[in-house]
């Protein structure tokens, strides 16, 4: 990926949060993206919800596979460290180097041809795993880098830049994530910021995997009449279930209890989500409900968006390995090495 | 004449895989092991769960060979299926004993072999009643007659017995009966056999293990603290060994939790991805394969090597190529492993020769993972991982400490020592690192595989590439000096001739070593243990007329590997090959380079 660096100019009056951080802390190198992409709009939001949640930059692992999407690691965190790993494989990797250091916030970027082709099985595993982490999706149903195929998640009967119908299935990442069992699942659009920061902040907080389907569309290539990842044909087919607001746990927390459509969700690290009911009866902690939800709206044409899922009692695969409290990378010759006297024991049994 | 020998003669028992007949044979195994005499062990078996032929031979040996000798003394034929080609396998004046329940043709046997017949199935119809208590108490049964007709102690066998169901009374007392049965009947209408066991204490302090469960325990020891794999045989036996010696091992004693985390992945991709993640993030990391396996991570391989990652893959070779034989051995993943990736790649190797190996580098390869930051290969294979060996016991040094390698510390960064990822510092071409979260402004850096400058920014700038490639280059020539060096053994006579060999075969080539110095053929000879090849290889191949290089592939794996890192001019190196899928024999190295020795000039007694 290109580089290209930011000047190191801040304004002196930008405001800092509670780490002393600006949002200028949180930002990287500047994007090498095609002006308008949604992908920038995503960096953006993480960047906002990063330096709202006051998270140390550098104690945040950001990890991606291959393709614009995973890119866009390069623009955001820019103390933080990256990997950039291989076409479809980034969750094996976020998720060994989630079990080396339980400590770390771990975010995983992909693209809908990076996770729902070659990597489908990594993303599906990764989810079923219950890997603690927040893995984004920016999804924008074509391949860009290799100028403008389908990919898995382009609706059937959508059309391509060149006019070409697609003929296969569209995969529905968030149904799939729904089924493999991630304990957070959301939907969201690039061009609705509003929407997209708080499910964010929300699922960085979140223990477990947490997995938001970001409908980010590609300017290039996907943003014309037939296709259905197009900003005109999102914003007007956009149903958003909920908007939310996120207390992190270190604000004095106060809960607004309106009645009837507000709804507070208290998270693992105490912090609380406050979740506006928008489409009347949508449950968020009923995951069959939620399938069935998506599909009904699905076969209208609608794209549902919002806190689509939440269990905020999840385990993460740490809790279900009983992994000790300190990272593994952290331990010792002392705790790692059982010594002489314990193979000696080992040789007798052995003889 | 009947065949005699005291403390010196192989085994073999052919079986039907699924009949229970693995526990009662290693039993017969263990039990002259017990009474001081060394045993040699191979379970030659099937990719099947029943029904198929299942070997397992056994090699008395007081002398010590660990390695197969080649032909059988005595075959326990319980197997209709192969008897003609298990009688056939019989020395001449070897015996073979078998089921008489039912009268066969004399065509079936051999005049110079003498039959030794029990009615192992009409005994078990008339002392059980449930079919499959007929099945495994017959192979007990067998033990017991055998012992009787070898002179085994029985004493040693009930105490085995008592071992392996320790707690469960009713079945020690079930399995002692029938192993009476057996002897009794021998007792009563059977005279024992010239060849005889014989109380010896020729084991000493040794143990007998796999080596996958040993390098498991290097890998304990080593400080590996995630294993991610996915089953393929023969492998699968080390990540499950690693697990049980985990959960012994490294729970935390205050708190109950794990020291450790293992992942059985979804495919070999995921099982090495989960490793290379592990390994960016500072833990100590690998995963056990065989070639298929391999073959899958090559990508992530490639990456490893590029992006500088430390992992560690222990690949335990079994036949290719594809599915090829998957539970017979070979040594033919040496290239894959060697130059696995696209692009320019190489990655060092550990050869281990037996289980005690298996464990130190099985630890080792840690470290130098850690060290050189890259993939490290451990290269078992089925004959080794799958069998248990005698082996020199485990020795660990409670002063050793882990080597890191290249590590920059907060206090590194905040002195401010100038961190670039991938700066040469020190002239070995190892780059120093940080991981993940060290420092809030200093020390963070981006990882890929795309071609990028010291300081790890993108680049495709090819100067920035070639010096990157170079330095990778000067980080292996570091990694000849750090992987473990050959050893040699002399003949005991100067000669020009010499072998190299590794792994497995060892045992094999330094008895055949023996039988051709006894026959006047002397060899230098000299074990490679490690990749990349230590100098004193090629000054062995440079200081020899002739070299025979033996291995168990088709395309001589090992010898392609020094002729091309080498330049060695071909026509020095011999192959002497063996990929039948059965471990390497003594008397096929012994008669293979007998062969070529007297094609390139008459034998010695010929000129004499």
């Amino acid at each position: 990926m290109t580089y290209i660096t930011k000047p190191q100019l801040h304004h002196p009056q930008l405001k800092p949060n509670a780490l002393g951080y600006t949002r200028r802390d949180y930002e990287g190198a500047v994007s090498t993206l095609c002006a308008g992409c949604g992908h920038d709009s995503i960096s953006s939001a993480i960047i906002q919800a990063c330096y709202e949640l006051d998270l140390p930059p550098h104690r945040v692992a950001k990890l991606s596979g291959i393709g614009c999407s995973s890119k866009t690691p390069d623009y955001f965190l820019g103390n933080s460290h990256g990997f950039n790993t291989v076409h479809g494989r980034m969750p094996s990797v976020l998720t060994g180097a989630n079990l080396a250091n339980r400590d770390l916030i771990y975010l995983g970027v992909s693209g809908d041809g990076d996770s729902a082709s070659i990597g489908l099985g990594q993303f599906a595993h990764s989810i079923r795993r219950g890997v603690n982490m927040l893995y984004i999706v920016e999804n924008n149903g074509v391949y860009g880098l290799t100028k403008g195929q389908f990919s898995a998640t382009s609706d059937k009967g959508s059309k391509s830049k060149k006019g070409v119908i697609n003929h296969d299935a569209g995969i529905d990442l968030v149904s799939l994530a729904l089924q493999m069992g991630a304990t957070f699942v959301a939907r969201s659009f690039s061009g609705d910021k509003n929407q997209l920061v708080p499910l964010i902040k929300a699922a960085l907080s979140h223990k477990g995997a947490a997995f938001i389907d970001c409908i980010s569309p590609c300017v290039q290539f996907n943003n014309h009449a037939g296709s259905t990842k197009s900003y005109d044909y999102v914003r007007e087919h956009n149903e958003a279930v909920n908007r939310m607001d996120l207390v992190p746990a270190r604000t004095p927390i106060t809960i607004d209890y309106a009645p009837g459509e507000t709804v507070p969700v208290a998270q693992h690290d105490g912090s609380i989500l406050h979740l506006h009911k928008l489409a009347e009866h949508y449950d968020p902690s009923d995951r069959v409900g939620a399938l069935a939800y998506l599909q009904a709206r699905q076969a209208l044409g609608e794209i549902v968006t919002g806190l689509l899922f939440l269990d905020p009692e999840a385990r993460d695969l740490h809790e279900n390995l009983g992994t000790v409290d300190v990272p593994l990378n952290s331990l010792g010759e002392r705790e790692l090495s059982p010594g002489a006297a314990a193979l000696a024991r080992i040789n007798a049994s052995l003889r | 004449m009947p065949l005699e020998a005291l403390n010196d003669f192989v085994v073999k028992f052919a079986n039907v895989n699924g009949s229970g007949s693995a526990s009662a044979n290693s039993m017969f195994a263990k039990a002259i092991l017990r009474m001081g005499v060394p045993v040699a062990a191979r379970n030659i078996f099937p990719s099947n769960i029943q029904g198929l032929p299942t070997w397992f031979e056994v090699r008395v040996t007081e002398a010590g060979h660990l390695g197969r000798r080649g032909g059988v003394d005595l075959m326990v034929a319980m197997n209709p299926q192969t008897w003609d080609r298990d009688v056939a396998e019989i020395e001449p004046g070897g015996y073979l004993f078998y089921d008489s329940t039912k009268p066969l043709p004399p065509s079936k046997f051999r005049d110079d072999v003498t039959v030794v017949g029990v009615p192992l199935t009409a005994m078990c119809n008339a002392a059980y009643q449930i079919p499959r208590e007929r099945q495994l108490f017959k192979n007990i049964i067998y033990v017991g007659a055998l012992a009787a007709l070898l002179d085994i102690e029985m004493g040693v066998i009930e105490q085995l017995l008592g071992e392996q169901f320790a707690g469960k009374d009713r079945l020690i007392a079930a399995n002692v009966a029938a192993l009476h049965m057996g002897r009794d009947y021998v007792a009563q209408n059977l005279s024992p056999l010239r060849l005889r066991v014989r109380r010896a204490d020729r084991v000493g302090d040794r143990i007998f293990v796999e080596g996958n469960a040993a390098a498991a325990l290097g890998a304990v020891y080593g400080g590996a603290t995630v294993c991610a794999w996915y089953p393929i045989t023969p492998s699968t036996s080390l990540a499950e060994a690693f697990t049980s010696y985990c959960e012994d091992l490294r729970t935390d004693p205050e708190t109950g939790k794990a020291r450790y985390a293992i992942v059985q992945a979804e495919d070999e991709i995921a099982s090495i991805g989960v490793v290379v993640g592990a390994g960016w993030n500072g833990a100590r990391a690998f995963t056990a394969t065989s070639g298929p396996g391999v073959s899958l991570m090559t990508e992530f391989i490639g990456l490893s090597y590029f992006a500088e990652i430390p992992a560690v893959i222990f690949d335990v070779q079994r036949g290719g190529p594809s599915t090829g034989m998957p539970t017979r051995t070979q040594q033919a993943d040496l290239l894959a492993a060697a130059y696995a990736g696209h692009g320019d790649t190489k990655h060092p190797l550990l050869l281990p020769a037996d289980p005690g190996e298996c464990f130190e580098m099985g630890a080792q390869a840690f470290d130098l993972a850690d060290r050189l930051q890259t993939t490290v290969f451990v290269m078992l294979d089925l004959d080794i991982g799958m069998n248990e060996w005698l082996t020199q016991p485990f020795e660990w040094d409670d002063a050793r400490a882990l080597d890191r390698g290249k590590v920059m510390t907060y206090d590194d960064l905040e002195a401010g020592r100038d961190f670039g990822r991938y700066l040469e510092v020190d002239g070995d071409g190892i780059p120093y690192r940080t991981y993940p979260g060290t420092h809030p402004t200093k020390g963070g850096y981006f990882t890929r595989g795309t071609s990028r400058n010291p300081y790890a920014r993108y680049s495709e700038e090819g100067a920035v590439y070639v010096g990157n490639m170079e330095r990778l280059l000067r980080k292996f020539d570091t990694a000849r000096r750090l992987v473990p060096g050959p050893i040699a053994r002399n003949a005991t006579r100067a000669t020009r001739d010499g072998v190299i060999y590794f792994g497995s075969s060892t045992p094999a080539v330094h008895e055949a070593l023996g039988s051709l110095e006894h026959a006047g053929l002397h060899l230098d000879a000299l074990r490679v243990r490690g990749f990349p090849f230590a100098d004193e290889i090629f000054d062995f191949i440079a200081a020899h007329d002739r070299v025979f290089v033996i291995e168990q592939n088709r395309d001589a794996q090992l010898r392609t590997l020094l002729i091309n890192e080498g330049e060695i001019d071909p026509s020095r190196l011999t192959a002497v090959l063996h990929y039948d899928g059965t471990p390497i024999t003594a008397r096929f190295i012994t008669d293979a380079v007998t062969r070529l020795m007297s094609e390139r000039r008459p034998m010695p007694e010929a000129a004499e």
